[in-house]
């Protein structure tokens, strides 16, 4: 009677640690592991760990908007949303239009941000369009025309008829430059709107107030009536067609949205960036906040906002400190760019495999 | 070179739904559109280039060469239904590696050659075994997992050859290596095996004005024979079942898991000798980043050439080498004839080669989609 007593204890104990595993998931303990070794090495090496936060605090508010456009598509079913480069190139058009008019400070942020609004919109639509017809496929699609998109794109920034002397290329007179300085536009508008020393870590308060604004509202919005749609969509398309739900709109809905989301995403990153980077820049843009969202603990089939947040934070403070510590401690080898690549494919195809069987 | 037909291989629903009269012509228009489509982009662009004959067809030349051996060597796994085989760049790094070894130990010319070749296949069966088993974890996301799984396998290859090497494998060459004695340098030269294969046969023999690699062709036509042949041994014709239905051929008997694998490791270490030839014909090579583009240009090269994610024969490689190279060639000199800017045909060109992927796998998801539609309506 006593032994059976004790059997059932332990194995509640064991139950309980399992269920904490497997609601914290293997990856994100491994990466965080992996990441309080980094702050502990960076410790031992009386590094500045004021200046680490201090990157770490503006990475998190730059890539934030990119890995939250994940979420509506992931929400629904769609699942990762490859085709990120689409909605960061309409950004990019809202901000060199800006820049076309000289303008500057918030109102040539905010004008950069309404005049790509309606071209992430529309866009959005017509990918959306797309993805219904290649259900099943979405990933592969989606990455091949957000490649193509940028490569097309890039006889654009060729052709286009901007006139602004500070974009052209200074030689031929054509052709809008790789990298636009936004030095006396609307660099870091964000970043140092209130921003202010704690402990001498600069809190970029206004870039991190935006992130959370935009949370806020992706939280508020899966509480919507549209948004509950959406989730019933991603989470049992029969139930939901039986409901009532038109599950067709719900993803057209939901992939505009994660479009406009990474248009001003682009946008939050660039004026954070200081410059616009233009043609082959925004290629692989998608993979970096495919790899934060799962990280963060979404799968192909669930996300929350929690996830998205705890992700940027784990990914993005992990890619800052590592290139600094790493080239302390090994002296010249540059590993982080290594890290990145294995850390953020190794998740990808984490989630790819994994959700076969469940 | 003497490459035998293959039958077309039609599914076996599309032959009962296409009557035979009159509609063969529609046929062969509705599966050749894209090579036409191509053709004609090429022939405008070589009008507009107005290169001199000579010069392109040698160009073409070395390239059919130079890139026919890796795009044949997608074909298996197309037909084992795992569609476009993106992991080929794991094939390209095995090569690669074995090319390495062999610079370092100085061995050169065609012995050298064929030793990297032997070299590579450990690494490639292995890596391809490995690449098997993740794929078939993610059935029906092969492709889009073969992609990342190159990415990752890239990582790990510039965690071998930019950290480790020097530090937990020791190895000391200031040729190869950086100042720092660790990690590879950027580039490595192949001076050694500097067309060891290409020069092999013949060598005085021209073909008219041309200098042809007669031993480079001799292998890509062995190549094309092994594949007719294999595609009509018992294993190929399991895996076009597996490719056709995979639930079919599991109940018929054939380990469905097991035929993938192998078709994945063919495809491998057919893309690291592919990579091989390709190297010892560029004479030099990207230590990182030479692998990279090959997958991409390889599947886009047998798009073009009429080939989709579930059917690809040997014409659609050589058709797809030729056209989408002869573009290649042709784009940059047309894009600065026509509009007075070099780039714009350089990035025309990387354009095509996306956006043919782009719109040969969403019509393919389209129509299986609509196939499984009129199923269910039927």
């Amino acid at each position: 009677m006593e032994l059976k007593g004790r059997k059932i204890k332990s194995l509640f104990n064991f139950d309980h640690l399992k269920t904490f595993y497997e609601k914290f998931g293997l990856p994100r303990l491994i990466i965080s592991c992996f990441l309080l070794g980094l702050f502990l090495l960076a410790f031992i090496m009386k590094m500045d760990l004021a200046i680490l936060i201090s990157n770490s605090l503006e990475r998190i508010g730059m890539n934030g908007l990119l890995v939250l456009a994940m979420l509506p598509t992931l929400v629904t079913g769609v699942g990762l949303n490859f085709g990120l480069p689409l909605g960061f190139i309409c950004g990019l058009v809202g901000g060199v239009i800006s820049m076309e008019f000289n303008l500057t400070g918030f109102t040539g942020f905010f004008t950069a941000i309404l005049c790509s609004l309606p071209l992430a919109a529309l866009t959005g639509y017509l990918y959306a369009a797309l993805l219904e017809r290649v259900r099943g496929q979405e990933m592969m699609v989606g990455t091949y025309v957000g490649f193509a998109v940028v490569a097309g794109m890039c006889i654009f920034w060729l052709m286009a008829p901007f006139k602004n002397p500070a974009m052209i290329f200074a030689i031929g007179g054509k052709g809008l430059r790789t990298t636009l300085t936004l030095n006396e536009h609307y660099a870091k508008i964000l970043n140092n709107f209130l921003a202010f020393k704690l402990f001498g870590v600069t809190i970029p308060t206004g870039l991190l107030l935006f992130f959370a604004l935009f949370c806020w509202l992706a939280y508020l919005f899966l509480r919507t009536r549209t948004g509950m749609a959406m989730l019933a969509t991603g989470a049992n398309p029969m139930y939901a067609t039986s409901s009532g739900i038109n599950i067709r709109k719900m993803r057209y809905t939901s992939v505009i949205l994660s479009n406009i989301l990474a248009a001003i995403g682009a946008l939050v990153y660039e004026q954070s960036y200081g410059f616009i980077q233009l043609y082959t820049a925004p290629l692989y843009m998608a993979f970096p906040a495919v790899a934060a969202a799962l990280i963060g603990g979404a799968t192909l089939k669930r996300a929350t906002v929690g996830h998205i947040i705890i992700g940027t934070i784990l990914f993005q403070t992990l890619l800052t400190i590592a290139l600094p510590v790493t080239q302390t401690v090994l002296q010249g080898t540059d590993i982080s760019e290594i890290a990145r690549m294995i850390i953020s494919n190794g998740m990808i195809l984490y989630a790819l495999t994994r959700n076969e069987r469940g | 070179m003497t490459a035998p037909k293959i039958t077309p291989q039609t599914l076996p629903d599309k032959t009962t739904e296409k009557t035979p009269q009159g509609s063969h012509l529609d046929r062969i228009l509705g599966e050749m559109s894209v090579p036409i489509f191509f053709a004609l982009l090429c022939f405008i662009g070589i009008i507009a280039a107005d290169l001199s004959p000579r010069f392109l067809v040698n160009e073409i030349i070395t390239r059919l060469a130079r890139n026919s051996f890796l795009v044949l060597s997608l074909i298996i796994p197309v037909i084992a239904g795992l569609g476009l085989n993106f992991g080929i760049v794991i094939g390209a790094m095995s090569g690669q590696a074995a090319l390495i070894i062999i610079t370092h130990l100085g061995i050169g010319g065609l012995p050298g050659f064929l030793l990297a070749a032997l070299i590579s296949v450990p690494f490639s069966v292995t890596l391809g075994w490995l690449t098997g088993q993740v794929l078939n974890r993610a059935k029906g996301r092969e492709m889009v997992t073969g992609y990342i799984l190159g990415f990752f396998a890239n990582g790990l290859y510039q965690l071998v050859f930019l950290v480790l090497v020097g530090t937990l494998i020791p190895m000391n060459n200031p040729k190869l290596m950086l100042s720092s004695g660790i990690g590879l340098r950027n580039t490595i030269d192949l001076i050694a095996v500097n067309r060891a294969l290409d020069n092999a046969l013949f060598n005085s023999v021209k073909l008219g004005a041309f200098k042809v690699p007669w031993a480079t062709f001799l292998v890509i036509g062995l190549l094309c024979l092994f594949t007719s042949y294999f595609t009509k041994t018992k294993l190929g014709q399991q895996m076009r079942a597996v490719g056709q239905d995979m639930h079919i051929a599991e109940v018929s008997g054939i380990n469905v898991n097991r035929t993938r694998l192998i078709a994945i490791i063919i495809s491998t270490v057919l893309g690291a000798w592919g990579q091989l030839i390709y190297l010892q014909n560029i004479g030099t090579f990207n230590t990182y980043n030479s692998h990279e583009q090959v997958g991409m240009f390889s599947i886009a090269a047998l798009l073009i050439g009429g080939a989709s994610i579930s059917k690809a024969t040997i014409w659609n490689a050589l058709l797809g080498v030729l056209l989408f190279h002869t573009l290649f060639v042709v784009s940059p000199l047309a894009g600065q004839r026509i509009l007075g800017i070099p780039q714009v045909g350089e990035y025309f060109r990387s354009f095509l080669a996306y956006g043919i992927i782009a719109v040969s796998l969403a019509l393919h998801a389209w129509q299986s989609r609509k196939k499984v539609e009129s199923k269910d309506k039927g």
